[in-house]
């Protein structure tokens, strides 16, 4: 398991630098000038002093190195200072956005938990909807319940969020007046009332988010459900006489799990792809927000950063899955 | 075997077969049924209703739909108009039409793209032991990407560039579609790549290959029209992540010019009088998730008849 792990990890890091690579060279080849917003005014001199002090003086592959270096080197040790109160990372140069004029990751540290949070509760709530609902599903397959379970995930896969978010939108917030239509980021919890009030607002953001991974994860668990109930060692339990409850949730739904649990690893990053347009469409200030106004304002240090950061979501998701493959199934570990 | 009759009757052997099982599954004759409306519709649908979609007539915006007339009688309806007209009094049903075109071609070439690279890809992987390795690395890394901000990010800094070189409209087309096919080819690849590492193996092969079949002969006359039950399985999931892929670009206001109506646009432009105006939300949304769906439909249903194993477990 443990070279298994290292061999993962191995090829995981070529990766990074592939996918950062690509986001560099994309950005390189970008047409807008950051400085063509100061005045005429302002001497040559002091421009290429401007220049110079964005980090646009030097050729490109200074650049990559130097926010290679930023990114891996000098943002850990600006968490570590602030965790421990340390003085690493004391009159380093951070990654700087050409918008705000200051540290990138201090604007993704105050979005990021907008996005987790709602994120991550659609995700927990469609992985727990969808795998009842698959296991059903596969034990009666064909049945009433089978068709409309697969009607529901197809209008899942179907229907876009930029669709459903507004329509639910309609109903519940303008028509019935039930939820607020606009998530209110400013909004902290500090008492049972404010929490309901948190609780009503996420509750539109995650239901749509979470439409679109049930119906994915749900597919999976039918689908390998169906293929585990159709072999011989399930025959066999039946034929020596385990009760029906033991067979199911024993013997299949066990091995059945293993490759819906690398399928749920493998979804996650797909859901923040969904997560930009449903931040969008209820104006939660999360991180896809930020990516956003990022491209529309030209800031490519922070539209670099983001796009990589959500690069290292991807590829991190993709090693806990083979991992978890690797622990649940001892046949992977020896390819 | 070599006989040309015992060929063409096998071929006519497993169409009908595959037609057969496919006319079972209800769902994807309805959705194809559907489909068919929808394409028939969005390529003559001007023939019918001849009103131009650019056309302004200010002195009827804002009209709504005929069947607002059921609740509310006193709304502002005509049959000039009968899906209304928007803020400008541009004909709603003309703006689909058009608007559906764009995002019926989008998708289909899209689709075609990300279908003709991971079919090569596949084919070349699974063919040659030393291509293998690479090209999957390869593709594990594109799976690896973050699509939809890379797809924001290239929508933005190639656009100027295009446009300039193919014009407004075909500059944005051409981008949309060639970035959303060179990101969606992968799973094809995946697919195609193992089924001929299981056809290679196969007696028919072996015994084209023992008579001197060159690699392009093989390739082309056994093992592609073979894999072409996967290849068109993966053919509808692709278009219909391709409609919602530039959908999704138009409404976060990433894709075609202003005056250039797709679905996902007038869905985006829309959204801000939702409250006043529901139906322009509701119609583009409607059209994008039922061709989406019918086309899902449509897979499922080609899916299972393709796969020999679904006939018998239905038969029994």
């Amino acid at each position: 398991m443990f070279t298994f792990t290292l061999r993962r990890l191995g090829m995981a890091i070529p990766a990074l630098v592939f996918i950062s690579a690509v986001i560099f060279m994309l950005l390189e080849l970008a047409p807008g000038d950051p400085l063509a917003q100061v005045p005429l005014s302002v001497p040559p001199e002091v421009r290429a002093n401007m220049r110079e002090a964005l980090g646009l003086g030097e050729s490109a592959h200074v650049r990559y190195w130097k926010w290679l270096v930023q990114m891996f080197w000098v943002e850990p040790q600006v968490l570590c200072d602030h965790i421990f109160g340390s003085t690493f990372a004391e009159g380093k140069q951070r990654v700087i956005s050409w918008q705000t004029r200051s540290p990138v990751m201090d604007t993704v540290a105050q979005r990021l938990p907008q996005t987790l949070w709602v994120v991550g509760m659609a995700y927990v709530i469609g992985v727990l909807v969808a795998v009842p609902i698959g296991i059903y599903s596969a034990y009666r397959q064909y049945s009433l319940f089978d068709q409309a379970g697969t009607f529901v995930s197809m209008l899942g896969f179907s229907i876009p969020p930029f669709f459903v978010g507004p329509l639910l939108i309609m109903v519940f917030a303008v028509q019935l007046g039930w939820v607020p239509s606009v998530y209110d980021t400013t909004h902290t919890v500090h008492d049972w009332q404010s929490f309901l009030v948190q609780l009503r607002q996420m509750i539109l953001p995650v239901l749509v988010l979470s439409l679109q991974a049930m119906a994915q994860i749900s597919r999976y668990m039918r689908a390998s459900m169906l293929s585990v109930l159709h072999q011989d060692f399930i025959r066999t339990a039946r034929a020596k006489g385990l009760p029906e409850r033991k067979v199911v949730y024993v013997h299949a739904l066990r091995n059945s799990l293993i490759p819906v649990v690398t399928a749920i690893a493998l979804g996650l990053p797909s859901i923040f792809g969904g997560a930009i347009i449903t931040e969008v469409v209820f104006k939660v200030n999360g991180i896809g927000d930020q990516l956003l106004n990022a491209l529309l304002a030209n800031d490519l240090p922070s539209v670099q950063t983001l796009t990589f950061l959500i690069a290292v979501l991807i590829v991190m998701f993709n090693l806990i899955a083979d991992l978890l493959y690797g622990v649940l199934d001892p046949r992977i570990r020896y390819d | 075997m070599t006989d040309p009759v015992a060929a063409s009757h096998n071929r006519h052997g497993k169409w009908p077969r595959i037609w057969r099982a496919f006319r079972k599954h209800k769902g994807a004759m309805i959705g194809g049924g559907i489909l068919m409306f929808i394409i028939l519709g969005v390529l003559l649908g001007d023939l019918l209703w001849a009103t131009d979609p650019q056309a302004l007539d200010i002195r009827n915006k804002n009209m709504r739909p005929l069947y607002t007339l059921l609740w509310d009688t006193d709304a502002k309806v005509g049959w000039a108009h009968p899906l209304g007209t928007d803020s400008l009094g541009r004909d709603a049903l003309a703006n689909l039409i058009v608007g559906g075109r764009t995002s019926l071609a989008v998708g289909a070439v899209a689709m075609c793209i990300a279908l003709l690279v991971g079919t090569t890809v596949g084919i070349l992987a699974g063919l040659f032991r030393w291509l293998d390795g690479p090209l999957m690395r390869l593709t594990d890394l594109v799976l690896a990407l973050p699509i939809l901000p890379l797809l924001l990010l290239v929508a933005t800094l190639f656009r100027a560039p295009l446009r300039a070189q193919f014009g407004p409209e075909a500059g944005m087309f051409v981008l949309i579609v060639t970035v959303i096919g060179l990101t969606s080819w992968m799973q094809t690849a995946r697919i195609v790549r193992s089924e001929i590492l299981h056809l290679k193996e196969q007696d028919f092969i072996l015994a084209a290959r023992s008579i001197g079949t060159r690699p392009f002969a093989l390739i082309w006359r056994h093992l592609l029209p073979n894999t072409l039950s996967p290849i068109l399985v993966s053919a509808t999931l692709g278009l219909a992540t391709a409609i919602i892929t530039e959908s999704a670009l138009s409404f976060l206001g990433f894709g075609f010019p202003p005056d250039f109506p797709t679905w996902g646009k007038m869905l985006a432009d829309s959204v801000q009088r939702m409250d006043q105006y529901p139906e322009r939300v509701i119609l583009p949304g409607a059209a994008i998730s039922l061709t989406v769906l019918s086309v899902n439909y449509l897979g499922d249903g080609l899916r299972d008849a393709f796969d020999p194993r679904s006939h018998r477990r239905s038969r029994n």
